[in-house]
């Protein structure tokens, strides 16, 4: 975030007098940004007039704050990270001289053990020490247990970095056992243990997966085709609301109106694509735009079909293949038939593997289609769209195929989106949907599959875990909502990271044939289209 | 035209035309270029060139005149009238551009590849095939590897196939490119200045590369390289302003006059009294007017820049009005006429004339 | 025909806010070949300024003129705006200047989630209504025109002629210009390029205050979501008018002004917007790069 106003003239100060300089003019800009709206609070009186609520205490702990930072970021850490040359190029990752720092064994027992030992106490912590060291206690547990998987992350790296996707898919698959079987030791019961499994199946293995779906179906068209998509969840809301219409008024089963969902999205895609692709850049940007907010606006007005913003409800859920289903009061419960009891993770664990094979799909999808003429060609339109002409290639036809594609993915996460949820209204599908996801393919190395996965876990990971921050109201009082501040430290990040690493998190590119040897392309040599 | 001559004309340009809203940047050009022959187009800069690449391989769509490709198979396509993308593909003509055009991010291998894009296409049917691994894709596409090969040995680069085209130097871009486009099984390849920039060793590969290339395909070709059009080429047209002013071997080229004038120029102060001698007083009235306006289509982006006013007659005998700097062989021409002199000597006996100084027309960049 | 023109001036009131914002986006734009998708969200900001400077006024004196208050919560809210856009270009887009293109964007996208949540945590989520500050309404020949109308379409008039007069004849219009053409050369020769971006920004974003200020003024009521929609919509505009011609926004704000007033009257209010996007769809099919965009000549 650093900006050194003026770095050239300081050559002779030292970091210190500098960043105490630095801290002065980032306390008086803070204080400009800040006194209105922090110093201030517009509040509404009984009789609901505005009135003007004072917090000058708080403003000026922000302003500290902020002087503070900037000081210690300009004194200590911009010469830290000079010295350290942060950002490894080739991992993004932080490089060996610092991590071998932070990762020592000692530190590793002691996390291990320290999260042992709250594990085991945790049902009894309330009691001892009070509900508000509790909550500590609780959020120290965690940074222990995330502490020690990344010394064991960071221990086997080599291993890791050399087998990352068959790992990854591994990680993937035995996820949810994996979460089924600890809670079941912490709960003492299988019941529990699927019972207290819903909020990480779902909350967060859904959720995210959801996403990685998304970015990675986005990032055949923005990533491989260079075209920049700002609709894309357009067909994400076509792909919902064909499930969702089509399967509550018509009972047409999940297993039908997937493929269905997809087919109409992508036709979709096409629909928009012919008139728009010989735009080229920021006015195809904007015309996918206002697409998406042309679907959003008649799935909100046109009623009768849509029920508008009330939206559909009651979808029906998904069958396990037509053989069972997930409805407990049905004579083919799952349950029923398999003689276990009845509890709701089931459907949850079995959604997960469902988005998990479809975000599967894509990935081997794409993979395989980067290998074929057509990929090869979306990929050549990114570099040189005059350059493909001249070869022979149809850009219209080529464009569309990557529109339809991309369409396609985003239809069949949709469909599957309104199966999970059993609703779906206008309110899912705004512009700060399509953001994000397109966020996520930039974050994560436009093109590359890993990069995308990794920066849909970190991103929406990210906010979800910022639901588990309650214990801050010990230290914020009642009224603080630490949710509330997730969609700002949301934008925050995006901001940070992309500083940090314009070119997102895998900046290399995969070739998709070789003479000799395979060789990651450089990023600084593909380039992001104009279209 | 006889009929022998037409069979064996690979690529025929009749009275072809190609106006900018009032700039004429092709007028009447007519030629043919043989079949197995390596045929230059020269002239001064801003003659037109690069425009008549771009008429022929479809990016632009000129205002008037045929132009015809005749296929080995006895096929024949009128260009002008073929979508851009389908040039390449159904009448076998490829490009390479003046200013590199290769897919930087992609390796070498990848953009040879890239142009077999239609035959891989047709072998994976349309994708969907191939998707499933059914039908001949992966023997198609290890034939497309083996070509790629073939052409990356002959350009001398197969050592960097798996490097990013970005990475390469110059020089080795330029026969990249010329590589990836015959890739795509041209008849006919057009090169836009492919010696432009090359060192003396360079120059000489390039050479041997083209000259390897013509026993198979036929190759048009823009040079300002004289070293190398020379060499290689089998017959020269030499275009000025939009105009072909001589047509023929590389000899008859060389010592034509008219080539001579529009290279080296003559003296304005000569021209004057010369066309005085005619009275033709358009033409000095035109040569008063300040700095040459040398807007083409492409950088006329300003709201400063006024209208495009210089035009260029065509039409034989017609009155020649252009601006100054401009068609030195129509001066040539009017001077002959006026006043019969030894051309040659009076052309060569003063190098230091003034070139042609307006800058490149016709959507170059 | 008298509930035409009354139409005719609604949308010309619309059009001129949207027309204001539309400018800011047009000129980023022109400058640095990015959409600054934060500048909805700096709108807002502007609107949130003059709120909470309106209601300084009312708690500090018993009765202020309503000019003199409007002027002040116009001044102040152009400082403050200018200040958070100034701060912005600083910190999320000078880094990557020059960088991959999306990358911007992505910042920017960054930042107006961030702005707007920013304002949804310091001051609520709740919409924030003020009592009327102009109700005078005149009757002109059956056509109701109000006093804020009035307002909104002289000040937009007057600050255009002045930024027409600081784009067109000022030494710093003179650099904004060259560095749109070409910011290196404008660097060769001497124009500090980081501060004529910068002033840009600052530009942008007071007009941007303006049109917030005048947007609370007609409405009444601001919530810290209202930046995206209106956003949107002078984007549209200004691409509408063809990006980077400032004659385009100014054109593009009024048509899609009149383009929804119209719709609303005549056809149906839920799909206004609708009416506007597709207008927008179609005139980019057949005018590539807007009304008075530059056509874009491909170089081959």
């Amino acid at each position: 975030m650093a900006v050194s106003v003026s770095s050239e003239r300081d050559t002779v100060a030292s970091p210190v007098q500098r960043a105490f300089r630095e801290a002065l003019y980032a306390g008086a800009i803070s204080l400009g940004l800040f006194i209105l709206f922090i110093g201030l609070k517009t509040d509404q009186n009984i009789s609901n007039q505005l009135i003007l609520a004072q917090r000058w205490g708080l403003l000026i702990t922000v302003v500290v704050l902020t002087m503070l930072g900037r000081f210690f970021y300009i004194a200590y850490g911009q010469p830290f990270m000079a010295n350290q040359k942060i950002a490894d190029v080739a991992t993004g990752l932080l490089p060996a001289s610092v991590a071998s720092r932070f990762f020592q064994l000692p530190a590793f027992i002691v996390a291990v053990v320290l999260a042992v030992i709250l594990v085991a106490f945790s049902s009894a912590l309330p009691a001892l020490v009070g509900p508000d060291l509790a909550g500590y206690l609780q959020f120290l547990r965690a940074l222990a247990v995330i502490y020690a998987l990344a010394c064991v992350i960071f221990y086997f790296r080599a291993f890791i970095h050399a087998n990352f996707t068959k790992l990854g898919i591994a990680a993937l698959v035995l996820y949810p056992i994996l979460v089924v079987v600890v809670l079941s030791v912490y709960a003492w019961s299988i019941m529990g243990g699927l019972q207290g499994s819903l909020k990480w199946v779902d909350n967060y293995g859904i959720q995210i997966l959801i996403y990685v779906m998304l970015a990675w179906g986005l990032n055949i068209v923005v990533g491989l085709a260079g075209l920049l998509d700002l609709g894309y969840v357009a067909f994400y809301a076509v792909g919902a609301y064909a499930y969702a219409l089509l399967g509550s008024h018509y009972g047409l089963s999940f297993w039908i109106l997937l493929p269905a969902a997809g087919a109409m999205a992508a036709f979709w895609g096409v629909l928009l694509g012919f008139p728009v692709l010989r735009l080229r850049g920021d006015y195809l940007a904007i015309v996918t735009l206002a697409f998406g907010e042309i679907i959003r606006l008649v799935l909100i007005n046109w009623r009768d079909v849509t029920n508008g913003s009330a939206g559909v409800s009651g979808i029906p859920k998904v069958t396990f293949f037509g053989l069972m289903t997930f409805n407990s009061s049905d004579p083919n419960y799952i349950g029923k038939v398999l003689d276990i009891a009845q509890s709701s993770a089931y459907y949850k664990i079995f959604l997960y593997y469902l988005i998990l094979a479809l975000a599967l799909l894509t990935a081997f999808v794409t993979t395989r289609l980067r290998r074929m003429p057509v990929g090869r060609a979306w990929e050549a339109l990114r570099e040189d769209e005059i350059a493909c002409r001249s070869l022979g290639i149809n850009t219209t036809t080529t464009k569309l195929t990557a529109f339809a594609t991309g369409a396609m993915f985003g239809g069949f996460a949709g469909a599957f989106f309104a199966a999970r949820q059993g609703f779906v209204s206008p309110e899912s599908f705004v512009f700060l949907e399509s953001a994000i996801i397109l966020a996520i393919v930039v974050l994560g190395g436009m093109g590359s599959l890993v990069g995308i996965a990794v920066a849909a876990l970190v991103m929406i990971g990210g906010t979800e875990a910022l639901r588990e921050l309650d214990f801050l109201k010990s230290i914020f009082g009642k009224d603080f909502t630490p949710e509330l501040y997730r969609m700002l430290l949301f934008g925050m990040a995006m901001v940070i990271v992309m500083l940090w690493k314009p070119r997102g998190f895998v900046g290399s590119r995969e070739p998709t044939a070789f003479l000799r040897e395979r060789k990651a392309v450089s990023s600084s040599f593909t380039k992001e289209g104009h279209g | 035209m006889s009929a022998n001559s037409m069979k064996d004309a690979i690529l025929q340009v009749e009275h072809l035309s190609m106006k900018f809203g009032g700039l004429v940047a092709i007028g009447d050009l007519s030629f043919q270029a043989k079949r197995g022959e390596i045929t230059a187009l020269i002239g001064p800069n801003g003659a037109g060139k690069t425009t008549v690449f771009n008429c022929i391989t479809g990016f632009y769509k000129p205002s008037e005149g045929m132009i015809t490709l005749n296929g080995a198979d006895g096929s024949s396509f009128l260009l002008e009238r073929l979508p851009n993308h389908e040039i390449p593909a159904r009448a076998k003509v490829a490009r390479t551009f003046q200013n590199i055009r290769l897919f930087s991010g992609m390796t070498l291998l990848e953009n040879l590849l890239v142009a077999q894009h239609n035959k891989l296409m047709k072998a994976s049917g349309y994708t969907i095939l191939g998707l499933f691994g059914i039908g001949g894709y992966r023997r198609a596409s290890a034939e497309s590897v083996e070509l790629a090969k073939h052409w990356l040995e002959k350009a001398d680069l197969v050592d960097r196939a798996d490097d990013p085209a970005g990475d390469l130097p110059y020089g080795a871009q330029r026969r990249l490119e010329i590589a990836r486009a015959m890739c795509t099984g041209p008849e006919l390849l057009c090169l836009d200045e492919p010696a432009a920039g090359l060192n003396p060793k360079e120059s000489a590969a390039l050479n041997s590369l083209l000259m390897d290339i013509k026993s198979s395909t036929s190759i048009l070709l823009i040079e300002h390289d004289m070293s190398v059009v020379m060499q290689i080429s089998d017959h020269v047209v030499v275009l000025e302003y939009g105009r072909k002013i001589s047509d023929g071997s590389p000899q008859s080229v060389r010592t034509d006059p008219r080539v001579i004038a529009a290279y080296l120029g003559v003296d304005d102060e000569e021209v004057e009294t010369v066309l005085t001698e005619v009275g033709d007083e358009d033409v000095i009235e035109q040569l008063d007017i300040g700095p040459d306006s040398a807007h083409g289509p492409g950088t006329s982006s300003s709201y400063l820049a006024g209208p495009v006013s210089d035009t260029i007659g065509h039409s034989e005998g017609e009155r020649v009005t252009v601006s100054k700097g401009a068609s030195k062989a129509a001066q040539f021409d009017a001077r002959v006429s006026a006043a019969p002199r030894k051309p040659t000597e009076r052309a060569t006996a003063k190098p230091a004339g003034k070139s042609p100084t307006s800058k490149p027309r016709g959507g170059r960049k | 025909m008298q509930y035409f023109v009354q139409q005719l001036i609604n949308g010309l009131t619309l059009g001129s806010i949207y027309g204001l914002i539309a400018i800011g986006y047009t000129m980023v734009y022109g400058i640095i070949g990015m959409i600054n998708f934060a500048h909805g969200d700096i709108f807002m900001v502007g609107a949130f300024a003059a709120l909470v400077v309106f209601l300084i006024l009312g708690s500090l004196f018993y009765s202020v003129p309503v000019v003199l208050a409007l002027l002040i919560m116009m001044i102040v809210a152009m400082l403050l705006t200018s200040l958070y856009n100034w701060t912005i270009e600083k910190v999320a887009y000078r880094p990557l200047r020059g960088s991959f293109r999306l990358a911007p964007l992505i910042t920017a996208i960054g930042m107006s989630i961030a702005l707007s949540n920013f304002i949804q945590v310091t001051q609520g989520p709740r919409n924030k209504p003020i009592p009327p500050m102009v109700s005078k309404v005149y009757d002109i020949y059956g056509i109701s025109v109000s006093l804020k109308q009035i307002i909104i379409v002289i000040v937009t008039a007057l600050l255009l002629a002045l930024f027409w007069y600081l784009v067109n004849r000022t030494s710093l219009g003179r650099a904004q210009r060259a560095c749109e053409q070409d910011r290196k050369m404008a660097a060769l020769l001497g124009v500090d390029v980081d501060r004529t971006i910068s002033i840009t920004f600052i530009m942008g974003a007071a007009l941007a205050a303006v049109a917030g200020t005048l947007f609370l003024m007609y409405y009444g009521v601001i919530a810290f979501s209202d930046g995206f929609v209106p956003g949107v919509k002078a984007f549209t505009a200004a691409v509408l008018g063809g990006i980077g011609s400032l004659p385009g926004a100014v054109l593009g704000g009024l048509l899609i002004g009149f383009i929804e007033s119209m719709w609303s009257a005549y056809f149906s209010i839920d799909y206004k917007d609708v009416a506007a996007f597709s207008i927008l769809a179609i005139v980019l099919i057949f005018l590539p790069s807007g009304i008075l965009g530059r056509p874009e000549v491909e170089k081959v």
